[in-house]
């Protein structure tokens, strides 16, 4: 991993020249050098950290239908990215593609480079239960298993074959999902006896359970109420600092409020999704510099 | 402020009210329809009842068949339906089960699996006296097993496999993909997401398949008299190799009798005891899908 | 095209700050006509206008608001809200200084003339002439011009301290005049404020078309 000194976060706004060292101008070129972009037109933010997965020219078939064209780019690690877009934009079909939970549909096909800590998660010899295991996901709807909590957080570590203490594990995957001093006196209740949210929270410290490295949350919230959403935004903001997280979101004010980077998705007219511009959130939320970009954010797509 | 003053009219008029006239007596039409069926039902249920409750003694189910009427009972065909029974889900079940996995959960999406599935459909809609003439030839003859209890165990088992197929491939199919999506999530292999999740879910949906399976078979003649079971057993079976004979083909032998020697009398209370064995398994089916329905 | 309501009150409160801005324009304008002509009456006017200008800066910083938190606005919607609330503030802060020379003229109305108040009207013009040039490239979403405006601020301070030297030499030569150049001095430290303030809605204006929020005039006063 080419781990770099980090370079000074380009903010955009310069310093006045009061403020400056002798050297007058001289920062502000500087600062601005540090953003490098991975396509000509600059939409393609590389971001300064460290990169986990580096994606190029990754196209997706569902049979004939080709659901992904030609996305490029750099999801840094331990940080939250976003992706956003219209619906039929790909951009499940992208999240998907990271773990490896495609593979499942029959009839589908991946093409171009998926890089997970510089290997290539679809090269043959690549096993997708490992990929899966460092590589965890959370869903739209939340789907704990029709068992005991306790079980739902085991069963993960358990089929990985986890030697340590089981109970330990389970409590401290329930305390990391922020869920365990609402279940704590009886974990061999049912985890489909409890609420839309801390079902979700149930799922996540599922996820949690097997130690894995990365995080997708495929429209976590989706289905929760206003206030099981926040939590479970607190949550992700909490769990970022151990974590590399990716969520697909349908609201963009959750992704404002919860990613670093966001990812704008849009579907041309085969139904094929590309990247269409790819940066910081505050600045794509601010001043996004595609004009379809632009439009889906102010609410004015199509 | 005022309220909002009614000036429509909230009463059934015109084509509301035809409309409304048609919706009503169509209710009782398909009533009637209905009751042609439990009437009928009710008639059979009360004419057997009647002729041959009075039959039923623990002496009718605890003796063997006999030349008399009086003195002839189910001993022997209980047991051999028990035999048969028992054998036949042995046999069928492990392989049902198998199959259906392997469609819903492995089996590649080709013309060949698509194919296999809809003659699934097709055997399960097959006559059972096909299946007692195949059993005939394959497992009597070719196998030499005779008309042993094995050899109608098999046939029987051939006869509701496909049908149990379909109701545990169902079964699995309901199993929802959320549930699956979790366990692969997680890192659990495929296998151990089909024997964790999806087949303690689909189970209930597979054993309420099997019950049926086993209740139509229960009741099945045909087959076994095609493959020439004994209706004259005077002992106890101890062996699938034994001869055999079972409830139904008792029942069938007892019915194409003169009526005047009385064995009508002995049919009646055989299909009343067959009746009551039958129903017990199908509110069996019934309460296992009800429990696991409402987990 | 979608959000057509929304569409309408953000142009509502854009056209609503350009009235404000002709009332600004108008405020500095009736000011140093008051001063000019000795007109008590219309520097009255003038400063009896001020509740009013301020009266309309409140609506639309409440529109403003109201958009804000009931339509979440993002992107170029985001900056356009912000840049109205910022300029508003700035062009009531200028009616204020227009209202400082008016106060002026009652303070000075019984004074004789002081030369032709030296380069005063000239500032009085270019503050104006910023002022109308920087909304426009505001209407224009015109980042270029709107940094261009910028150096005619440079125009004003030059103007400003030659304007203020000469009051001093007069006050020095010619003591009798020291209440009249004070006041005078004021006059031309109103204009000078007025066309900084300008320079902060070019900012805004580069803000809103290009997105990054820039320093662009740092004034020596």
């Amino acid at each position: 991993m080419d781990r770099e000194v980090p370079p000074v976060p380009e903010l955009k706004v310069a310093v006045p020249s009061s403020m400056q060292s002798g050297e007058g101008g001289g920062a502000i070129p500087a600062m601005f050098a540090a953003t490098q972009y991975l396509d000509e037109e600059e939409r393609i933010l590389k971001p300064a950290e460290p990169a986990l997965f580096r994606l190029s020219n990754v196209n997706f078939w569902y049979g004939h239908k080709r659901a992904l064209a030609d996305v490029g780019l750099e999801i840094p690690v331990n940080k939250v990215t976003a992706l956003i877009g219209p619906s039929g934009c790909g951009k499940s079909t992208l999240i998907r593609c990271l773990n490896r939970m495609n593979d499942l549909i029959p009839g589908v096909r991946v093409e171009g480079l998926v890089e997970y800590r510089e290997q290539d998660i679809y090269a043959p010899k690549i096993d997708p239960v490992e990929v899966r295991r460092r590589i965890g996901m959370v869903f739209q709807k939340p789907n704990p298993f029709p068992k005991s909590i306790y079980d739902n957080v085991a069963f993960g570590a358990r089929v990985n074959g986890y030697k340590g203490n089981m109970r330990e594990l389970v409590q401290q995957s329930l305390r990391q999902a922020a869920l365990l001093d609402e279940v704590q006196g009886d974990l061999r209740k049912s985890g489909l006896a409890l609420s839309g949210g801390q079902q979700q929270r149930l799922c996540i410290a599922r996820a949690l359970a097997v130690q894995p490295d990365v995080i997708l949350m495929d429209e976590p919230c989706s289905a929760l109420d206003p206030i099981a959403t926040l939590k479970i935004e607190d949550l992700i903001r909490e769990l970022v600092k151990e974590f590399t997280i990716v969520i697909v979101t349908h609201n963009m004010q959750q992704a404002a409020r919860v990613s670093d980077y966001t990812a704008f998705m849009l579907a041309d007219e085969t139904g094929a999704g590309s990247l269409i511009e790819y940066g910081h959130t505050q600045e794509i939320f601010t001043n996004p510099k595609d004009k379809r970009t632009e439009d889906y954010i102010t609410g004015r797509f199509g | 402020m005022a309220a909002v003053r009614a000036h429509v009219s909230l009463r059934a008029t015109g084509a509301v009210a035809r409309r409304q006239f048609v919706s009503r007596v169509s209710r009782y039409v398909l009533l009637a329809a209905s009751l042609v069926g439990i009437i009928v039902l009710a008639y059979l249920t009360y004419d057997t009842l009647n002729t041959g409750a009075s039959r039923l003694s623990w002496d009718f189910l605890n003796s063997y068949p006999s030349r008399f009427a009086e003195r002839a009972g189910l001993r022997s065909s209980i047991l051999g339906s028990a035999w048969v029974m028992g054998v036949t889900v042995l046999l069928a079940f492990p392989v049902a089960i198998g199959t259906a996995i392997w469609i819903e959960e492995f089996a590649p999406k080709n013309w060949l699996v698509t194919a296999v599935k809809l003659n699934l459909a097709n055997l399960a809609g097959v006559p059972s006296i096909i299946y007692g003439i195949l059993g005939l030839t394959i497992f009597v003859r070719f196998a030499d097993l005779g008309p042993s209890i094995m050899a109608g165990a098999l046939t029987l088992a051939l006869m509701i496999i496909p049908m149990t197929v379909i109701a545990a491939e169902e079964a699995i199919k309901q199993v929802p993909q959320s549930i699956r999506d979790a366990s692969l999530a997680v890192g659990a292999t495929h296998w151990q997401t089909v024997r964790s999740h999806v087949l303690p879910e689909a189970m209930p949906g597979i054993m309420t398949g099997i019950i049926l399976a086993i209740s139509r078979a229960a009741g099945e003649t045909a087959a076994l008299i095609m493959i020439g079971a004994f209706t004259f057993i005077a002992f106890d079976n101890t062996s699938v190799k034994d001869d055999f004979t079972t409830v139904p083909i008792q029942i069938y032998n007892w019915t194409i009798r003169p009526s005047q020697q009385g064995f009508q009398v002995n049919a009646s209370a055989a299909i009343i005891v067959l009746m009551g064995a039958v129903l017990t398994l199908n509110l069996l089916a019934a309460l296992i899908r009800e429990r696991f329905r409402r987990e | 095209m979608t959000r057509v309501g929304f569409d309408r009150q953000l142009s509502e409160i854009q056209e609503d700050m350009l009235v404000l801005a002709g009332m600004v324009e108008s405020a500095i304008e009736r000011g140093m006509q008051s001063l000019r002509e000795r007109n008590l009456e219309l520097a009255k006017q003038v400063i009896a206008d001020d509740v009013k200008l301020n009266d309309k800066r409140r609506d639309i910083e409440e529109h403003c608001l109201e958009l804000i938190a009931m339509q979440q606005p993002l992107a170029s919607d985001l900056r356009t809200i912000v840049s109205v609330l910022h300029i508003t503030v700035d062009l009531e802060r200028m009616g204020d200084h227009a209202e400082g020379i008016a106060k002026v003229t009652l303070m000075m109305a019984d004074e004789a003339p002081l030369e032709p108040y030296v380069d005063i009207p000239k500032m009085a013009q270019l503050a104006s002439q910023m002022l109308v040039s920087s909304l426009e490239a505001f209407k224009d979403r015109d980042s270029a011009r709107a940094r261009a405006i910028c150096d005619m601020d440079d125009e004003v301070d030059t103007l400003y301290d030659s304007v203020y030297r000469k009051l001093i030499e007069i006050m020095i030569e010619h003591p009798e005049t020291i209440e009249r150049g004070i006041h005078l001095t004021w006059v031309a430290h109103n204009l000078e404020r007025i066309a900084d303030r300008v320079t902060n809605i070019c900012e805004r204006v580069v803000y809103l078309v290009e997105g990054h929020i820039l320093e662009l005039n740092v004034s020596k006063y």
